[in-house]
């Protein structure tokens, strides 16, 4: 084929995506300003119930579903996806901090690295081009998906004794558990490892405002032995420091749109209350199954999205 | 206490995971550490205050109470655009910029993202004296150093973007 006959090809192809993106915000635009919002409530409602029933953080299902599914550029999507689970783990943390089973030794070294991580995820994901970032996203997600379903934890991983890390920075601890009446001792192995590690999840945290509980807890309870219980409730502080530095990111770059913020959150809050009261009649099992369809859908959604354009 | 270090750590008692005789009184270190029940309380006050901002500001922008700086009919034309884009068709400010627009029904809002976003700030700010207290200068310096991170990261200096 004729150089010439490739270039204009290729430059048809363009103005057809062209015109489909100006059709595309032309059919956005021609919809109730508010009909966004309220799908948007509607959706983030639905994320909330899912999410502590399918055991992961309102965060990663969000980005990917309203990121694909909605008009919003993601630079808006990933800011309202760190808001949403930065509200998520704030709303747990009391809790979890009054029952000593949020461990601040165990946190308080990853979380300075995560979100020192994520402060340069966040300023990667603003400069990088949308096809690049939706790319990338749909790689990750199904990743995540993927890591959820080959991934099992470890009630209480053995660590005979701690690495020398550990050891120095005296991490570990005893936790009562109401549930079986038992106080556990514990230590964590891998330190230096489980840290190096926490600097590309705040890397990735940032750069597409996904949370980072799919990530921190493996990485604290199979990679560190952590107890697992004493990792999920870790995970959740670690969140709220590593999602709080790249969400002022966004935040100071301009990238919230309170008609996109607010009805997410609510939608999530109130969502959230819902299913942790389901929590006790589902069976987590399936639920589980239902959010990793979710995610390959949602993950396969930006990735045909950065291929097509 | 959960972040302080463990007596029984340093006799080198038990296996990770060794459970504790079942009826024993709980060791000390299940206790929770006043700063950290501070931090906990502060969270939860934090996060019912930033609760009701954001109703409230809905309610405020929604009833068009308070004037919005982007009418939000405009909204469907820019919300796809880059940031980038977005802060040049719209005008809106960065960084604190939106301190001088608070009282408009769309930045109102910015007051409950920033106290939700500013409220690990303020908790690493209660967890500082007490670890200073008790002389543990490494946990000292990690709280003090992961001040220093998020208020650079508030502070607006590291706004990114720039494609």
């Amino acid at each position: 084929m004729e150089p010439h006959l490739l270039t204009a090809l290729g430059m048809m192809g363009q103005e057809v995506a062209l015109a489909g993106e100006v059709l595309a915000v032309e059919e956005a635009a021609a919809t109730a300003w508010w009909a966004w919002p309220l799908a948007l409530f509607a959706t983030t409602f639905v994320i909330g119930i899912l999410g502590p029933l399918g055991g992961v953080g309102g965060g990663v299902l969000f980005t990917p579903i309203v990121g694909g599914f909605f008009p919003f550029n993601l630079d808006f999507v990933r800011a309202t996806g760190l808001l949403v689970a930065l509200s998520g783990s704030l709303a747990a943390a009391p809790g979890l901090l009054r029952r000593n089973l949020a461990n601040l030794r165990l946190a308080i070294p990853p979380a300075l690295l995560a979100s020192t991580g994520s402060i340069v995820g966040a300023q990667i994901g603003l400069a990088l081009p949308a096809r690049v970032v939706q790319l990338l996203l749909g790689v990750t997600i199904l990743a995540i998906a993927v890591l959820l379903l080959v991934s099992r934890s470890a009630e209480f991983p053995r660590v005979p004794s701690p690495d020398r890390l550990a050891a120095a920075l005296g991490i570990g601890g005893v936790y009562h558990d109401p549930a079986t009446g038992q106080t556990y001792e514990w230590k964590i192995r891998r330190t230096p490892l489980g840290l190096a590690l926490f600097v590309l999840i705040g890397v990735m945290a940032g750069m597409f405002g996904l949370g980072a509980g799919w990530a921190n807890v493996p990485v604290l309870n199979l990679v560190m032995g952590a107890p697992l219980k004493v990792a999920v409730a870790t995970s959740n502080f670690l969140l709220s420091i590593t999602d709080t530095s790249a969400a002022w990111i966004y935040l100071n770059a301009g990238a919230i749109i309170p008609a996109i913020v607010v009805p997410s959150l609510l939608g999530i809050m109130l969502g959230a209350r819902l299913g942790v009261r389901l929590l006790a009649v589902t069976r987590p099992r399936v639920v589980r199954y239902i959010v990793i369809a979710l995610l390959f859908a949602a993950g396969i959604r930006p990735l045909w999205q950065a291929l097509e354009g | 206490m959960a972040d302080g270090r463990m007596p029984s750590q340093q006799r080198g008692a038990g296996a990770a995971g060794a459970r504790l005789a079942a009826g024993r009184p709980l060791p000390a270190e299940v206790g929770v550490a006043p700063e950290q029940l501070a931090y906990a309380n502060l969270i939860a006050v934090g996060s019912l205050l930033a609760t009701v901002l954001l109703v409230l500001g809905l309610i405020l922008y929604v009833t068009g109470l308070l004037a919005p700086v982007v009418p939000p009919e405009t909204l469907p034309r820019v919300w796809h655009l880059k940031v980038q884009d977005y802060v040049a068709a719209t005008g809106v400010p960065t960084g604190w910029g939106w301190l001088a627009y608070v009282g408009a029904g769309d930045f109102f809002n910015y007051l409950a993202i920033s106290v939700l976003a500013g409220l690990t700030i303020v908790g690493y700010l209660v967890l500082l004296p007490g670890y200073l207290r008790r002389r543990d200068w490494v946990y000292g310096a990690l709280v003090a150093l992961e001040i220093c991170v998020l208020v650079l990261a508030a502070s607006g200096v590291l706004k990114g973007g720039g494609h």
